[in-house]
C-alpha cells in the first residue's frame, strides 16, 4: 500500500495536487466499509437479521442510517448546485425533502413497524391475498428501487470522474463496476446490518464534511447571512434575481405547474420509497421507530440548512464559469476554496475530503436500494409467491443473496450503456412512483376499513403505469430539443425524435391522484369481504403493537 | 409470510378491538394527526404556490438581502421540526400508556 505511505500523502497535498489525495481517500472509504461490513455481518444468522439487521439497532442508531439512507449524491452535490447555478429555486427541492418526513412520522413508520414484518408487501399481505398483492408490491419496490440505483450508478460514474479531474469513458465504466461489485458485496455479505452501518458511517461523514464546509463560508462572511447572500447575488451577475423564487422554473405556466407537480411528488413520495420503509424494520418497537424519524428529521434538517450554505456560499465564492453545467462541481470547488484555493494545500485537503464524501454518499444509498430489492424478490416474489411460505430462512436468506447479485449485476449492464443518454429525470420518477402506487395503497390499507385485494393492485399497478407513461410522454422522453452548448439531446431519445404530448415532466400532479382513483375503484368493484374482517386485526395490532414481531 | 393469527389471537383481538379505551386510542390518534397533516400539507402548499405566483410578495426584502422566500421557506423547516416535536410530546404522553396497556393484555390474552 505504497500509495498510502504519508510522506507520499504529504506531498500531494503540498503540491496542491488533489487527485492523488482524493484516490487515497476514495481507498480509505472502501477500506473503512469493508472492514465495517466483515465485522457486522460476524452474526448474520436468520433472515431477520439478513433483512431487519435483527431488529437490534436503536432509534438514534437507525435515524443516522434513515439519513445515509436518504441523502444521495442527487441531493449533496446535486441540491448545492442547483442552488449555486439558479439560486433560489434550488432550495425548493431542500424543502420538499424535509417536510416529507412529517408524512412518514404521523401516518407510516410507527404503524408500518407493528404491522409488517421485512418488506412493503408484509404490510399489505397482512389482510389480503398474498401472492396478487405481493407481486404487485415487489414489482413496484424493484422498479422504484431500479430507476433510484440506475441515476446514482451513472451519477458515480461521471462523478469520479469529475472529482479526479480525468475525463475518460473507460474510468466512468471502471467506477460503475466497482460501484456496483462494492455494493453487492455489502448487501451479500452484510445484509441488513452491514448496509445500516455503512450507511451510519455515510451519515457522519457527511454531516462532518458539510458542518466543515459550512462553518468556513460563514466565517468568510462574518457569520452574516446577509452578506454571503449578497456576495452570491454580486458574484454570478445575476443581482437580485438570484435570492429570489422563478429563476429557473417561474418562465411559462407550463414550467410552474411542473414545479407545483415536482412539490407534491416529493412531499408524498419520501413516506412510499421502499427502502426507507424497510429501515423502520430494524429498530424493536413503534416508539423507537418513532425516535428514528426524529433523528432523521433533525439530522436531515440540518444537512438541508447547510446545503443552503454551501449553494449560495459557492455562488459568492467560486467563479461561475469552472461550476459544470449540471453544477455538480459547485461544492467541491467551493471546499477548495474556502480551503485557500486552487494549488494550495488547505484546497486540494479539503476537495480531497468532500470527494471522499461525496463518494461514501454514494456507497451507502446504492447498498441500501439493492438490498431492498433482494429482499422483495426474495421474502415476496420467492417465498411467498413461487414458495408459498414454504421456505426455510437459510433458503430464503441464499435467495435474497442471489438477488442481489443479479440486481447488482444488472443495474451494472443498464447503467454503462444508460451514460450516454439523459437519466436526470430518474429520481424524479422514482419519487412520482413511490407517490403515486405505494403511498395510496399503504395509507388505504392502515386507514380504510373496506380496502381489498383488488384495491391494493389497482393502486399500485395504476399508480405505476400512469407515472410511468405519462414520463414516457412528456418532453423528459422526447422532444425536448438539444442542448445549445453541447449539442446532446436533453431528452432521453435523440434529437428529432418527438412523441410527447404531456407537457409536464413531473407527473405527480396527475398521476398521484390517480393512484388513489385506481385504488378506490378497485376496492369498491371487488366483492371481497375477507380484507374488511382482517382489519380489526391490522388495527390493533399496528396501534399498539400487540402481536408484532 | 406474515404468520396466521389463531383463534386465541383472532379473539384478543377483536376483544381489544372493542374496548372503549382502542377506541380512544385510536380517536385520539386520528385527532392528532389528521388536522396537522391537513395543516403541514396546506402550509407547504401555499409556500410551493407562493413561489410561483406571487412574487412581487415573495421577493419583498425584510433586512438586508434577506427577503419574505427565505424566511417562508426557513419557516418550513421551523414547522417541520415544531411538528415533529409535539407530535412526539404528544404521544408519549397520550398515545403510549393506553397502547402499552392494550398490548399487554395482548400478550397475557394469548399466553
Amino acid at each position: 500500500m505504497s500509495a498510502l505511505a504519508p510522506e507520499r500523502i504529504l506531498l500531494a497535498a503540498e503540491s496542491g495536487n488533489h487527485q492523488t489525495l482524493t484516490s487515497v481517500l476514495f481507498l480509505a472509504v472502501v477500506a473503512l466499509t469493508v472492514g465495517i461490513t466483515f465485522w457486522a455481518s460476524r452474526n448474520n444468522k436468520t433472515a431477520a437479521d439478513y433483512y431487519a439487521g435483527g431488529r437490534s439497532f436503536t432509534g438514534a442508531q437507525n435515524g443516522m442510517a434513515i439519513a445515509g439512507d436518504y441523502m444521495s449524491a442527487a441531493s449533496f452535490l446535486g441540491i448545492s448546485g442547483a442552488i449555486a447555478l439558479s439560486g433560489y429555486d434550488g432550495f425548493l427541492y431542500s424543502i420538499g425533502f424535509l417536510v416529507a418526513w412529517l408524512v412518514a412520522l404521523l401516518l407510516v413508520a410507527e404503524l408500518l413497524r407493528n404491522s409488517g414484518k421485512f418488506t412493503m408487501a408484509d404490510q399489505l399481505a397482512y389482510r389480503m391475498k398474498q401472492r396478487p398483492v405481493r407481486t404487485a408490491a415487489a414489482t413496484s419496490t424493484v422498479a422504484v428501487s431500479i430507476f433510484y440505483l440506475l441515476a446514482q450508478m451513472v451519477g458515480a460514474g461521471a462523478l469520479v470522474a469529475l472529482l479526479l479531474g480525468v475525463d475518460s469513458q473507460g474510468l466512468k465504466n471502471l467506477t460503475i463496476v466497482g460501484v456496483g461489485a462494492l455494493m453487492i458485496f455489502y448487501v451479500v455479505v452484510g445484509g441488513m446490518k452491514g448496509t445500516t452501518w455503512v450507511q451510519i458511517v455515510k451519515a457522519v461523514l457527511l454531516m462532518g464534511g458539510t458542518l466543515l464546509i459550512s462553518v468556513l463560508v460563514l466565517a468568510k462572511f462574518g457569520f452574516n447571512l446577509s452578506e454571503l447572500l449578497g456576495a452570491a447575488a454580486e458574484n454570478t451577475g445575476k443581482g437580485q434575481a438570484f435570492l429570489e423564487p422563478g429563476l429557473k422554473y417561474g418562465l411559462t405556466t407550463t414550467s410552474k405547474i411542473d414545479f407545483l407537480s415536482l412539490g407534491i411528488a416529493l412531499v408524498l413520495g419520501t413516506a412510499g420509497l421502499p427502502h426507507i420503509l424497510i429501515r423502520f424494520y430494524t429498530v424493536p418497537t413503534a416508539r423507537q421507530a418513532r425516535q428514528s424519524v426524529l433523528w432523521a428529521i433533525t439530522l436531515i434538517g440540518i444537512f438541508y440548512l447547510m446545503t443552503l450554505i454551501l449553494g449560495f456560499g459557492a455562488a459568492a465564492l467560486v467563479d461561475p464559469e469552472t461550476i459544470d453545467p449540471g453544477g455538480n462541481l459547485a461544492s467541491p470547488l467551493l471546499a477548495e476554496a474556502v480551503g485557500g484555493g486552487d494549488g494550495t494545500t488547505g484546497g486540494a485537503i479539503l476537495l480531497a475530503v468532500i470527494a471522499a464524501v461525496a463518494f461514501a454518499t454514494i456507497l451507502a444509498v446504492v447498498a441500501g436500494l439493492t438490498l431492498t430489492s433482494a429482499s422483495s424478490v426474495a421474502h415476496d416474489l420467492y417465498a411467498n409467491v413461487i414458495k408459498k411460505g414454504d421456505v426455510t430462512d437459510k433458503d430464503e436468506v441464499r435467495v435474497a443473496r442471489i438477488a442481489a447479485f443479479g440486481i447488482g449485476g444488472v443495474a451494472i449492464l443498464l447503467a454503462i450503456p444508460a451514460q450516454s443518454l439523459n437519466i436526470a429525470f430518474l429520481v424524479a420518477l422514482a419519487f412520482a412512483v413511490a407517490a403515486s402506487a405505494n403511498l395510496p395503497a399503504l395509507l388505504y390499507n392502515l386507514f380504510w376499513k373496506r380496502f381489498n385485494t383488488r384495491g391494493a393492485t389497482f393502486s399500485i399497478y395504476g399508480g405505476l403505469a400512469s407515472a410511468m407513461i405519462l414520463v414516457f410522454f412528456s418532453p423528459v422522453t422526447s422532444g425536448k430539443g438539444a442542448d445549445p452548448v453541447t449539442g446532446k439531446s436533453l431528452s432521453l431519445f435523440p434529437v428529432g425524435v418527438d412523441f410527447s404530448w404531456f407537457p409536464l415532466e413531473n407527473p405527480g400532479i396527475v398521476s398521484i391522484p390517480l393512484g388513489f382513483l385506481f385504488g378506490w375503484l378497485g376496492t369498491v368493484t371487488s366483492k371481497e369481504r375477507e380484507s374488511e374482517e382482517m382489519y380489526a386485526e391490522l388495527e390493533v395490532r399496528s396501534m399498539t403493537g400487540a402481536g408484532a414481531e | 409470510m406474515v404468520d396466521r393469527t389463531t383463534p386465541s389471537q383472532d379473539a384478543a383481538y377483536e376483544r381489544i378491538r372493542a374496548t372503549d379505551e382502542f377506541a380512544s386510542l385510536k380517536k385520539k390518534y386520528l385527532g392528532f394527526v389528521v388536522p396537522m397533516t391537513i395543516a403541514f400539507m396546506v402550509w407547504y402548499l401555499l409556500f410551493v404556490v407562493c413561489s410561483n405566483w406571487a412574487p412581487g410578495f415573495m421577493n419583498t426584502q425584510v433586512i438586508g438581502n434577506i427577503n419574505i422566500a427565505l424566511i417562508f421557506g426557513l419557516l418550513q423547516f421551523v414547522t417541520t421540526f415544531l411538528i415533529a416535536f409535539l407530535y412526539s410530546r404528544f404521544s408519549t404522553a397520550n398515545l403510549d400508556p393506553t397502547a402499552d396497556k392494550l398490548r399487554a393484555e395482548y400478550d397475557k390474552e394469548i399466553r
